[in-house]
């Protein structure tokens, strides 16, 4: 078997987002003679291209060592194969075929590979080449090398070296294993934008200043105008129940992207369920009264509640139903939660728990009801602010409607 | 062609020395991430200084937009010198004025550019580079020209963290991870900084710094800038070593955020033992 396109899977395998782009990149590099064939500059080299994240190295240390323990062959062959491939003329790709390259589906690569490699089409070759191919035109790819073409030497184990490097795994503590980046948060926030004209007059208003002049007499003058941007108000309602600690990390990343998004964001917290009071802080050492949210805070708000949505249905239902046992609220929470979907018309509901876990609790059955609920995923996100901005949605009728049905 | 080798007050690592010079010769923008105070912008200037050659620093702010680096236009300059006669505002070119990116394509020498902070700008930002970083060239649209690189500058980029950039701006790039300074590298930055600390103090300040890095679930890990207050103050107060290793003195200066503050001292009082498994990774998903 090929030794490097193996490793090229092995890193997909592991979870480390290798593009084919970066892939060709590094047999550039080889090609140019940076590995200076040796394993340990081959490993800093192919991490520098092909990983683009700490949070990865990690996992590239995982397939790293997997990958070159595996062999066991003498260092030289490792060596050899690198300085074989030095001698491979550089690959010169058109801008059509690195688009093509782009596209192409992992498996189907490595089908055509493999086929290509049982007809033998490469025997012979030291540190020879094979294709990664689109059916007919067989793109010239990746590396390849031929175990009898190489000298099998005896000697002790230079490439070790490397693979202990690897084998330390200094980074792992920086593989937060992401199921949701803020990048792909702040992109589907960024949707949710209504462009107005706003802040300082810093643009040249053409038309304005066109007529101000010719009203002068010719002389020159200008006029500014307000420029676009972003007038959103969000307010985020967030709970900080004990249940919620697990999703602390998620409900943050949320937050960070929403602060680095709108101008006009205000947040407060809550426990478990909305009563007569939300509070200013986590620590919630700071009070503010619903109802006082409701009176000063316009209609056109977006609102974007995080909870989980899990409580026993006397938190949401009873009087002094509140989870505190200081606390007494003489309206059910539910009734707080409908005043408040009335008030703000624009409203969602985020829910880090995953959808398929939903239908075992019967509180979030009743949430569910009164506000369209969506996972605090990235589809959701992206799915509620769709929401937020057209007030229509079908799948959360369909949800609340048929899958969440409590009889 | 001359390899970068690092300067006498740039120390770099094996491993960064072979990235800087295989971003160079493969002609693609070095991307430079690490914690604050790891020397990612000094790392630009070193290069240049190494290689003799011009270095041109772009600082990206929030409100940069990707055209300022390409080029300006001042329409309102040209707008107003119209109403004279003294100049010829036919000449568009006199009112085009190139940005950082623009300066360091015309060079007639290759430079080396810094994009400083390119996680402070908009979210589109990277995106709208790809092109002009890839092609080496852009157009002005006004005078009809086309800008192309004379020579294709060395381009470090420096991120720190605050947004996560686009994959296809990445896909586009070599990227290098500035790691921490392990303990040794950390005895010689605190030395410039405090060259009379008692050896066992800074022994055993180093011992707890690193130990309070090492645990699960902090928010924000000390660092550097904070490790040297720390010593400082441990000098001034007249804090015996033994008390370092006992307890905490001070801790306050390290460790900013109360809920850190709280894990911290937690894990000191266990002493060696562990959390329990719910609490540590309470904060992970």
């Amino acid at each position: 078997m090929p030794v490097f396109t193996d490793f090229f899977f092995k890193l997909r395998e592991r979870g480390v987002p290798v593009s084919i782009h970066e892939w060709l990149t590094l047999q550039e590099a080889l090609g140019k003679g940076l590995a200076r064939s040796n394993l340990l500059s081959f490993y800093y080299l192919a991490r520098a291209i092909l990983v683009k994240s700490e949070t990865y190295f990690d996992r590239f240390d995982l397939a790293f060592r997997e990958y070159f323990q595996g062999i066991e062959t003498p260092e030289e062959i490792i060596d050899e194969i690198i300085k074989g491939l030095e001698k491979v003329p550089e690959l010169v790709l058109t801008e059509e075929e690195k688009k093509l390259l782009d596209e192409l589906d992992l498996e189907q690569v490595r089908r055509n590979f493999e086929e290509q490699w049982r007809k033998g089409r490469y025997h012979g070759h030291v540190g020879g080449n094979q294709a990664i191919g689109t059916g007919g035109t067989s793109t010239q790819g990746a590396f390849g090398y031929n175990p009898a073409g190489v000298r099998v030497g005896q000697g002790y184990s230079r490439h070790r070296s490397a693979i202990q490097i690897a084998e330390k795994r200094r980074f792992r503590n920086y593989d937060k294993n992401v199921i949701l980046d803020t990048r792909q948060l702040q992109v589907a926030l960024s949707k949710l934008r209504t462009l107005l004209p706003l802040g300082e007059k810093d643009e040249i208003d053409v038309e304005g200043s066109i007529d101000a002049t010719c009203r002068n007499a010719g002389e020159l003058e200008l006029v500014y105008k307000r420029g676009l941007t972003n007038a959103v108000k969000l307010l985020l309602l967030m709970d900080t129940g004990g249940s919620m600690e697990v999703y602390t990390e998620l409900v943050n990343r949320l937050f960070s992207a929403a602060s680095a998004q709108f101008r006009d964001l205000k947040y407060f917290y809550f426990h478990n369920c909305i009563y007569q009071d939300l509070w200013k802080d986590m620590e919630r050492s700071e009070v503010f009264p619903t109802e006082e949210l409701l009176r000063t805070f316009e209609s056109d708000y977006k609102v974007i509640i995080v909870g989980d949505a899990s409580m026993a249905p006397s938190e949401l239902l009873e009087v002094n139903g509140a989870i505190d046992y200081w606390y007494y609220n003489d309206t059910p929470g539910i009734i707080w939660l409908k005043r408040i979907a009335e008030h703000f018309p624009y409203t969602i509901w985020l829910n880090p728990i995953r959808r398929t876990g939903w239908r075992f609790v019967r509180s979030i059955g009743l949430i569910a009801n009164i506000f369209p609920m969506y996972e605090l995923s990235v589809e959701g996100l992206e799915s509620g602010i769709k929401y937020l901005l057209t007030r229509n949605s079908n799948d959360f009728n369909n949800l609340t409607k048929n899958s969440l049905s409590f009889g | 062609m001359k390899r970068f080798e690092g300067t006498e007050d740039y120390i770099v690592s094996p491993e960064l020395r072979e990235n800087v010079n295989a971003a160079i010769l493969l002609g693609r923008p070095l991307l430079v991430k690490g914690e604050p105070g790891t020397g990612k912008t000094l790392l630009a200037h070193a290069i240049a200084k190494d290689l003799g050659k011009r270095l041109i620093v772009w600082n990206i702010k929030s409100t940069t937009k990707a055209k300022d680096g390409l080029y300006v236009y001042d329409a309102v300059q040209r707008l107003y010198d119209s109403r004279f006669q003294d100049k010829d505002v036919s000449d568009i070119k006199q009112y085009i004025k190139l940005g950082k990116l623009g300066e360091a394509f015309v060079s007639e020498e290759q430079v080396v550019l810094l994009i400083d902070e390119i996680d402070k700008a908009d979210l589109e930002f990277p995106n709208d580079l790809l092109n002009e970083l890839e092609e080496m060239s852009f157009y002005i649209p006004e005078t009809g020209e086309t800008i192309v690189a004379k020579h294709r500058p060395i381009v470090v980029i420096t991120s720190n963290n605050e947004k996560e950039l686009p994959d296809a701006f990445l896909r586009r790039c070599i990227f290098h991870y500035i790691e921490f300074p392990d303990e040794e590298m950390m005895e010689r930055i605190v030395r410039v900084h405090h060259p009379d600390v008692e050896e066992r103090l800074l022994r055993e300040a180093l011992k707890k710094f690193y130990w309070i890095r090492s645990l699960d679930g902090l928010r924000k890990r000390p660092s550097t800038s904070e490790l040297i207050d720390w010593i400082k103050v441990l000098m001034v107060g007249g804090i015996s070593p033994e008390m370092v290793a006992k307890e905490l003195p001070f801790l306050g200066i390290l460790i900013k955020q109360e809920r850190d503050y709280e894990l911290v001292q937690r894990h000191a009082n266990l002493g060696g033992r562990r959390i329990p498994l719910r609490e540590r990774y309470a904060s992970i998903y």
